[in-house]
């Protein structure tokens, strides 16, 4: 397997405060890495870094074999055609004054995107995501507001489809959704990540999602990566009290 | 007499009389811990409200809500005033906006206390201390010299416990208090909630969509459905057989640790759907 | 409810409008032309009475309505036009790295604090006062006021997930500016020009009133004002009608101001 996305040394400053240190990773085609610790330990830094919308102080990045460390953002085409990514609040991700297709097809509309699809039709690809993530083929005439939490994060998932990207970075994606809506988007999300062969990053708190999701985790504290393996290995024998503590968390039924 | 009984709460909003929630009743024993669970938009939060006297002037209230025997609907804001903070208090969502920024959460705190003070004497300021050590500030004296945004999520919402219960109020409502906060953050303020709560001897009404967070500080759970109450009971017994096709699929979202790896999740679409519902 | 300060200013502004519009094609009387029938009390067939040259009050008011819309939207289009791309210039580059942010709010903080009056004194010093120069004034002096809302309001916009979505998708400065920015602060923006339409409005009286804006003789409400001085002790009526029209046109901008804000406050819109 060849990696897609690989870091080495990675490490981003605010003033005086690490926020990311020295951080390496590779994440090979298809497979679907989990990114868990507690909030503070950097999860989104990291993700902002992979996702080429924030500069690391140190270090370097790879994506399919090409740096894209210091790239200005005219030579990022390639990558963000092929890396897209799902925020956590889909109250917040989604522009309230535009219409579903519009958002959706935004990625498509981007010069830069433009470049690296050739004859890709705006209105075939809206009609084949929204209905690939299960909505309406109408909600493209309609806003934001009108759609239910679930629905919203559909939309947001939508939008990152368009481009048929290679890479998904998926940020928090259910947190802000109620449990009962959650497990319809977690299983959209395995859907697609399946029959699409996406390689897809998740960042979570909750362990028990990702251990549902991704075949392998690293774990991060304090903006290093603590501990890395496969899911099972890591939640079954967890090494660090770190781990487990993150595992021993999780709300399970009390009776 | 019941600490709390509520029947036919009905709460309709604004020139429309959208109703938000429709004859809601239960009651709350001394020291009972009852939970409420449902999505949102199912009336929960509502609820809440209408229990504090919190909603806002274009809701009509219709119904009864009791408290120790006395009529809570239709009083004055003044008398609402006093019954807030000792007898009722609430835990917020949102830690951060339930927080004054420019003030040392030390004096929020104390300022809780000395409005239903029932005796002025003593040192407000050691009171305050105290409680915010027993809600699990280690460092209560730095802390109560710091701002809000100086803390962190989990510290903000020990405050707010701390300053909720800090009067030894009757009950306690606390709606989703703790959705904003990381997993390990929850266990860690839940575990507290607890012990406050056995500690004060107050009772406590618990809102959640997670019915796992919920078991873990209720005995008891209502389930609310489109502003309705669709089933309640003990815990274990909605656990073992709900009998609700809406709570059946409650039930097993909130199980994710008992399905395999990698196969679908249960959805509560897959027990209950609702008449000319997309998804 | 909260509409009635939205509707009671449109209908106000409404009126002046229409003044505006039938001044074009018809007055009661000749606007400039001066009469003998000088300091007439209100009556038939001069309603409101005649002013010290013997011309229809109603006729000047009517007149008036039409300068006071004039300069309001020149002024406020100006101001808003070279205003409100300096903030989000200034907001968007200051989400990230500062220096142009910098620069843009320093220069703005330096016309804020010159004196408008100094400006307008300027301008007509090299330009003659004329409308021109005083709607040139206010509108320069309120460029700074514009270019802050427009800034903060930016700044929150540029902070949004979305804008971070659309970042991640490829999409340019100037897209996201054009897209997303100048969509979702358009409701602040509004609210500021209906404010600043209402200050335009009166500095542009107060400068005519000082001779300093339209030259003596056009019938501006401000320029009624003055005349009216002259009167004052024996005619104090003469000053009621100008100093009414521009206290109701002020009134109903404001309201507006006001009302646009209720409504398009999403934060106001979603407590039911």
């Amino acid at each position: 397997m060849t990696a897609i996305l690989r870091a080495a040394g990675l490490s981003r400053a605010f003033g005086s405060f690490e926020a990311l240190r020295g951080i390496d990773l590779e994440v090979c085609k298809g497979q679907r890495l989990g990114i868990v610790g507690e909030s503070g330990s950097g999860k989104t830094t990291l993700i902002k870094l992979l996702a080429a919308l924030d500069q690391p102080t140190a270090g370097q990045l790879w994506f399919a074999g090409r740096e894209i460390t210091g790239l200005p953002e005219r030579g990022l085409g390639f990558l963000r055609s092929s890396l897209q990514i799902v925020f956590q609040d889909p109250r917040s991700s989604l522009n309230p004054r535009m219409k579903v297709g519009d958002i959706v097809t935004e990625p498509l509309r981007s010069k830069l995107v433009r470049r690296e699809l050739q004859g890709v039709d705006r209105k075939e690809r809206l009609r084949e995501v929204l209905a690939a993530v299960d909505l309406p083929a109408d909600s493209g005439d309609r806003y934001p507001h009108e759609f239910s939490g679930g629905q919203r994060q559909r939309i947001a998932i939508a939008r990152a489809l368009a481009p048929k990207p290679e890479v998904l970075i998926a940020d928090e994606p259910v947190s802000a959704l109620d449990v009962s809506v959650r497990a319809q988007v977690i299983n959209l999300l395995a859907d697609l990540v399946d029959k699409q062969g996406l390689t897809l990053l998740f960042v979570s708190h909750d362990l028990m999602v990702v251990r549902h999701l991704c075949d392998s985790v690293v774990v991060m504290q304090s903006g290093q990566i603590v501990e890395r393996g496969t899911t099972a290995a890591v939640f079954s024998a967890p090494r660090t009290d770190y781990t487990a503590s993150l595992w021993a968390a999780v709300p399970r039924i009390k009776v | 007499m019941s600490l709390l009984e509520v029947s036919g709460l009905t709460v309709r909003f604004g020139r429309r009389q959208v109703v938000a929630i429709d004859d809601v009743s239960f009651t709350l024993g001394e020291q009972e811990r009852l939970g409420i669970i449902g999505e949102s938009g199912s009336g929960k939060t509502v609820t809440a409200l209408a229990l504090m006297g919190l909603l806002p002037e274009n809701a009509a209230v219709t119904g009864s809500v009791r408290v120790r025997g006395q009529e809570t609907l239709g009083l004055g804001e003044a008398e609402y005033a006093k019954l807030r903070g000792d007898t009722l208090s609430m835990v917020f969502q949102e830690p951060m906006t339930a927080l004054d920024p420019t003030m040392r959460v030390g004096r929020q705190v104390a300022e809780v206390l000395l409005l239903h003070a029932r005796n002025t004497s003593g040192n407000s300021r050691q009171r305050v201390i105290e409680m915010l050590r027993r809600v699990g500030l280690a460092d209560a004296e730095r802390i109560a010299d710091s701002y809000p945004h100086q803390l962190s999520g989990g510290q903000r919402q020990r405050v707010c416990v701390a300053m909720a219960l800090i009067n030894s109020p009757d009950l306690v409502i606390c709606d989703e208090p703790t959705t904003a906060l990381d997993v390990t953050v929850q266990a860690r303020v839940l575990k507290v909630l607890d012990e406050m709560l056995d500690a004060e001897h107050t009772a406590c009404l618990f809102i959640s969509h997670d019915l796992a967070v919920v078991s873990q500080v209720c005995s008891h759970v209502l389930v609310m459905l489109d502003g309705r109450i669709v089933e309640s009971g003990p815990i274990h017994r909605i656990f073992a057989t709900p009998s609700h096709p809406y709570t059946k699929g409650l039930v097993a979202t909130a199980q994710l640790d008992k399905v395999a790896p990698g196969s679908p999740l249960p959805t509560v679409a897959d027990f209950y759907t609702r008449a000319g519902a997309t998804r | 409810m909260r509409k009635i300060q939205l509707y009671t200013g449109l209908a106000l502004i409404a009126l002046v409008i229409a003044a505006g519009l039938v001044s074009l094609v018809w007055t009661p009387f000749d606007p400039i032309r001066v009469t003998a029938d000088r300091l007439l009390d209100p009556g038939w067939p001069h309603l409101l009475g005649t002013d010290a040259m013997g011309i229809d009050i109603i006729s000047r008011l009517l007149i008036g309505a039409r300068y006071c819309l004039i300069v309001g939207i020149i002024s406020v289009s100006l101001a808003a036009i070279a205003g409100v791309p300096m903030g989000v210039l200034a907001g968007l580059s200051g989400a990230r790295s500062g220096w142009v942010d910098e620069v843009v709010m320093r220069v703005n903080d330096v016309v804020y604090a010159f004196p408008a009056l100094l400006l307008a004194m300027l301008l007509a010093a090299v330009a003659g006062a004329s409308t021109v120069t005083a709607m040139v004034a206010i509108g320069v002096a309120t460029i700074p006021a514009f270019a802050r809302v427009a800034r903060a309001a930016t700044l929150e916009v540029a902070a949004s997930d979305f804008v971070l979505a659309a970042r991640a998708a490829g999409t340019t400065k100037w897209s996201i500016a054009v897209r997303h920015v100048f969509p979702n602060i358009a409701p602040v923006v509004g609210v500021q020009a209906s404010v600043g339409f209402a200050m335009a409005i009166l500095a542009e009286a107060a400068l005519s009133y000082l001779g300093l804006g339209t030259p003596r003789g056009t019938p501006t409400w401000g320029g009624m004002l003055r005349d009216a001085q002259d009167v004052w002790y024996t005619q104090p009526v003469q000053a009621l009608w100008p100093g009414l029209a521009i206290a109701l046109a002020v009134l109903g901008f404001n309201l507006l101001g006001d009302g646009l804000r209720d409504v398009l406050d999403p934060r106001l819109r979603e407590v039911r």
